[in-house]
């Protein structure tokens, strides 16, 4: 697997909602927003379950692996990505049932299928996947 | 709606759409609501109210009414929305003056879309705030992104097919040879379209909406006013839509979109059904959505929209014509209110050469992915 960063990245601007997501992307975990209610993962994350209304959420860190649900490639970059094309762009459903938008990386674009099995990769602290 | 309508179409106004229009929005706005007052034949000291939706690049209402000689306005709403609010724009228009609270509401969408601030380039903000932190990172900021990870999921489930979206680029292009209004009218085959350059797969380039400069403008008015207006009315038989928040990522079901829930309502709220329409004018933002929302609004079964183009069902002659004007894939990208004005068109029976055989009701849809709504328009009074 070739050196991160595998793409570009625009930097988030974490709010007081995400920062405890960032924080922990730049620590190698990946940790998903779940109600303290209904107790359904939440993406993407905020403050409130999109379910059940409930304003009890918290942070819970989950295994990174997942498949890909759809995807797209990208055949020409513009702006940052110019140099980077192809790329993916993709859905990966975690098992843990919440969609991530994602990049799929370190495997040949034309290989990206939907369903293929996929592990988180932090990238530029970025949570990105790749061939599990 | 009540028994008897209140409110009718009465004016239809745009100007060229083209690739640049060296004009503010302002001054497209204004030709093309004054063009829509001379079609209704009203004076513009009749306005009353002034609404448009935006995204970008826009005019806003007061500016607009002052310049066509009004200094008060008793309603002035720019609606901070893209094409999924299209037919809903229209809606209010229509609902302020069914209710009485305006007599003449004037709907109008400028954008210089291909000159100016244009869609499918990735400008916006080095750091990005809100949803966006989450999707932006990854480079998914742009809308042939949104909608080709949509398309690419019923590719998966289903078995659609390049060839199929390209049957419906082909069929709409058709349509355009002969509309003098459309910013792009050159044949196109097959070969052609799967010869496209890639935007991202599996959008080609004839997937998308053709970006232009321009504006387009519809006068609705009371029905106390159709003595003075020399047009044939249009009517409003019926509207829904499905606004949600849900997001392009978390939506449960990408193969369908909010026309799953707004196709049903309409049919249920008009008492009419697919077969019952004349002309489709169908957002077409990218031919994806046209596959979508044909099967959610029951034209056809999932799967069938390639062959549905492909056997002539949706031309004339077929079931039903989708986009007689080319749609926005050729027409050009007036944000989807072109559609409405096509639809007023067809249904007076000035649409010349590409005039669909007594057209009498209209189906417009406006939006793609997780929102979106339509309105059904009819030549006869209800």
């Amino acid at each position: 697997m070739p050196e991160t960063p595998f793409l570009p990245t625009r930097p988030p601007r974490p709010t007081h909602e995400t920062v405890e997501f960032w924080d922990a992307c730049a620590q190698g975990r990946l940790v998903v927003p779940r109600c303290d209610d209904c107790h359904e993962y939440i993406w993407y994350p905020r403050l409130f379950c999109p379910h059940c209304a409930s304003q009890r959420v918290t942070y819970n860190e989950v295994r990174g692996t997942g498949t890909v649900y759809s995807f797209t490639i990208m055949r020409k970059g513009s702006g940052p990505y110019k140099e980077f094309a192809p790329y993916v762009i993709a859905y990966v459903e975690l098992d843990e049932g919440v969609r991530l938008m994602t990049n799929i990386v370190g495997v040949s674009v034309d290989d990206v299928r939907v369903g293929m099995p996929v592990k988180v990769v932090f990238d530029d602290s970025i949570p990105r996947f790749t061939a599990a | 709606m009540s028994d008897q309508p209140r409110s009718a179409i009465v004016g239809i106004g745009r100007t060229a759409y083209t690739r640049n229009s060296g004009r503010t929005p302002l001054a497209m706005a204004v030709e093309a609501a004054r063009a829509a007052f001379d079609d209704a034949g009203l004076p513009t000291s009749v306005l009353d109210g002034v609404t448009c939706f935006h995204t970008m690049d826009s005019a806003f209402p007061m500016d607009v009414a002052l310049a066509l000689g009004t200094t008060e306005l008793e309603f002035s709403n720019a609606m901070y929305a893209g094409g999924n609010s299209v037919a809903e724009v229209v809606r209010t228009a229509a609902a302020m003056v069914d209710t009485g609270i305006c007599k003449a509401v004037l709907v109008y969408r400028s954008l210089n879309g291909r000159s100016g601030a244009r869609y499918g380039t990735v400008a916006g903000p080095i750091e990005v705030p809100g949803e966006m932190q989450f999707s932006a990172p990854h480079g998914y900021m742009l809308p042939p992104q949104w909608i080709a990870m949509w398309a690419s999921r019923h590719q998966a489930v289903y078995g659609s097919t390049c060839e199929d979206l390209g049957q419906i680029a082909i069929t709409q292009r058709g349509h355009a040879v002969p509309n003098a209004h459309a910013i792009s009218r050159t044949p196109i085959t097959m070969d052609d379209y799967l010869a496209g350059r890639w935007v991202n797969e599996p959008f080609r380039v004839f997937d998308c909406a053709y970006e232009v400069d321009g504006a387009v403008a519809l006068l609705i008015v009371s029905t106390d006013l159709l003595p003075d207006v020399k047009s044939e009315p249009v009517w409003m038989l019926g509207s829904s839509n499905s606004q949600s928040g849900v997001g392009w990522v978390q939506w449960d079901d990408p193969t369908s979109m909010y026309s799953r829930s707004a196709g049903p309502k309409i049919w249920q709220r008009t008492g009419l059904k697919p077969s019952d329409i004349d002309v489709a004018c169908m957002y077409d933002c990218f031919t994806y959505t046209v596959m979508a929302t044909m099967e959610d609004f029951g034209f056809c079964e999932k799967g069938q929209v390639g062959e549905y183009f492909a056997s002539g069902r949706a031309t004339y002659g077929g079931d039903v014509v989708v986009n007689p004007h080319g749609g926005l894939l050729s027409e050009g990208y007036v944000h989807g209110l072109n559609h409405h004005y096509e639809a007023v068109l067809q249904l007076r029976g000035q649409a010349g050469v590409r005039q669909v055989p007594d057209a009498k009701l209209a189906l417009v849809t406006a939006g793609a992915g997780p929102y979106g709504g339509a309105n059904v328009l009819g030549k006869d009074k209800p």
